[in-house]
């Protein structure tokens, strides 16, 4: 780390360095900017990376198909199922076999409580961030009830590891329609209490408005995906573009914003949150009969060749690409990870602006640092 | 365009390129020296128009490296795969492609970090995720740790 740190200290009269992170609040985790300023404004930010480095990419090629999906938890810890759910779609590709009709529909379900879970510990954070307290307990109220959920069906609050390559590992909880049903009924109520709390300050408002411009075509270039370029106009989300899953059974919305800065980027997150409701309650009472798992053979072995799979996490596009010769373990794996484009767009984001506001485009990313590590 | 017509518009453009048709998407294999007339070339004809690098990795196949870019286009939603061949393998480098997608600048910084695989013309070619005294390159098929222990 010493290179990094003294590598190009050549400043202009009157700027000066400094580095926020590795350890601080407003990172989430491990990031390490390093800024420059000129007073308070941002003249360059340069990201430092690899805190948190742990070569899942390496591991994976030791480990067998069944195993290696697990690993895939601790990237986006925040989406583990939708990171699992990739794997085992690649895998059911490579096979050439799809899962059951019951499998894909409570992969759907889960996916979207994922995405729920996650865009309130979003919420939640944004808040703190911006120095507002009290969002943080109002999320966890009903992110708690949502994990409790897991807890019950998949045996574990935030890695679940619920899936097999051909299906589920279980069959779901007797309890999961009910409860399920119950959660959703309470957040469609507490949507009204986001909405007072943040969505309608004007302290919030003028934190967000017009900061950190992101125009489409940048948005495009750098590789952004998820509703950060969906808040600049661009279409990326891959339920649409490439349904997998039950994604095609179910109608929805893709929410689209041409506002281009944080507060579009939050609104979007907003609207995205009520749009996984309207997808689990078409599915809840349409769980089918049968099979929760495909037969598969004790040894997984892929035939020669790529495959890939595209599946969308709260915070943009996964891609899975899996290299195989034919063993009983992939010779080659790259997570094409959503945060790892995004963040590559925040030194475009932040020049020009002011250091508190740089707190705001970060929260309104929603960087998750393990994934961009993995 | 479909994959066929997306075929013979390649073919007219690299006339000794190779393609293989049975995965999921049309995959075109190139030698690196072609890569950056080819890939400017998808980017700005008005019948390709890919705009969007999803995704850039790199394959050690022992005998040579194979940088692999897999692009779509927003407009026609069609995709492509280049794999474009490296041999050198004593000193791989091959042409970036960073200034015609910006997001290829991070992942050419992933690939040399954990391959080896050096961008000529890249703006910042440093390791992104170890350190920067790091010895040797760990996705390499040949890369052992001096401090690992076999269990």
């Amino acid at each position: 780390m010493r290179g990094l740190i003294e590598e190009d200290y050549t400043t202009q009269e009157g700027e000066f360095v400094i580095n926020i992170g590795p350890q601080h609040p407003s990172t989430h985790g491990v990031l390490h900017l390093k800024v420059w300023l000129n007073g308070e404004t941002i003249i360059k930010v340069q990201p430092h990376l690899g805190y948190i480095h742990r070569s899942i990419e390496k591991m994976s090629e030791s480990l067998s198909y069944r195993n290696f999906i697990f690993a895939t938890s601790r990237m986006d810890y925040l989406a583990a199922h939708i990171n699992n759910e990739a794997c085992a779609l690649a895998v059911e590709k490579g096979l050439q076999i799809e899962a059951p009709p019951r499998a894909r529909v409570v992969r759907t379900i889960l996916a979207e409580l994922t995405r729920l879970s996650s865009h309130q510990l979003w919420w939640a954070s944004t808040g703190l961030d911006l120095g507002a307290v009290t969002p943080f307990f109002y999320a966890f109220r009903e992110r708690e009830a949502i994990l409790d959920i897991m807890d019950e069906t998949c045996g574990a609050r935030l890695t679940q590891n619920f899936l097999v390559p051909g299906g589920l590992m279980a069959d779901i909880h007797p309890n999961f329609q009910k409860r399920t049903k119950e959660v959703l009924k309470q957040i469609k109520e507490n949507f009204k209490e986001y909405d007072e709390l943040l969505t309608e300050n004007v302290i919030f408002q003028n934190r967000t408005k017009n900061v950190g411009i992101l125009n489409k075509q940048d948005a495009l270039s750098f590789g952004v995906t998820g509703p950060t370029a969906r808040a600049s106009g661009l279409s990326c989300d891959i339920r649409k573009w490439a349904p997998y899953s039950a994604y095609s059974m179910v109608e929805f919305d893709e929410i689209l914003d041409e506002g281009c800065d944080s507060y579009s980027r939050y609104m979007v997150r907003m609207k995205e949150m009520r749009q996984s409701v309207n997808i689990i309650e078409q599915l809840i009472d349409n769980i089918p009969e049968g099979d929760f798992q495909e037969k598969t053979k004790n040894v997984i072995k892929l035939p020669k060749g790529d495959f890939y799979q595209r599946v969308e996490t709260p915070r943009g596009e996964l891609g899975v690409y899996i290299v195989s010769d034919g063993a009983s373990s992939p010779y080659r794996i790259k997570y094409r990870s959503p945060n790892f484009s995004n963040l590559s767009v925040l030194p475009e984001l932040a020049k020009g602006c002011k250091i508190g506001d740089l707190v705001a485009i970060m929260s309104t990313i929603d960087l998750v640092i393990p994934d961009i590590d993995r | 365009m479909t994959n066929e017509e997306l075929k013979t518009h390649l073919l007219s453009l690299i006339p000794q390129a190779t393609f293989v048709e049975t995965g999921e998407f049309l995959e075109i294999f190139i030698h690196s020296e072609n890569i950056l007339p080819l890939m400017k070339n998808l980017k700005d004809d008005e019948k390709t128009q890919f705009d969007y690098l999803f995704c850039l990795t790199c394959i050690d196949r022992i005998s040579s490296f194979e940088v692999v870019y897999h692009l779509l286009s927003k407009n026609y939603k069609h995709i492509l795969v280049v794999k474009s061949t490296i041999s050198n393998i004593e000193n791989p480098q091959t042409e970036t492609v960073s200034h015609i997608w910006k997001t290829a600048e991070f992942h050419e910084r992933e690939v040399y970090d954990l391959f080896g695989v050096k961008f000529i013309n890249h703006p910042d070619l440093r390791r992104i995720f170890l350190e920067d005294d790091w010895k040797g390159f760990p996705l390499r098929k040949n890369y052992s740790d001096p401090n690992m222990i076999e269990l």
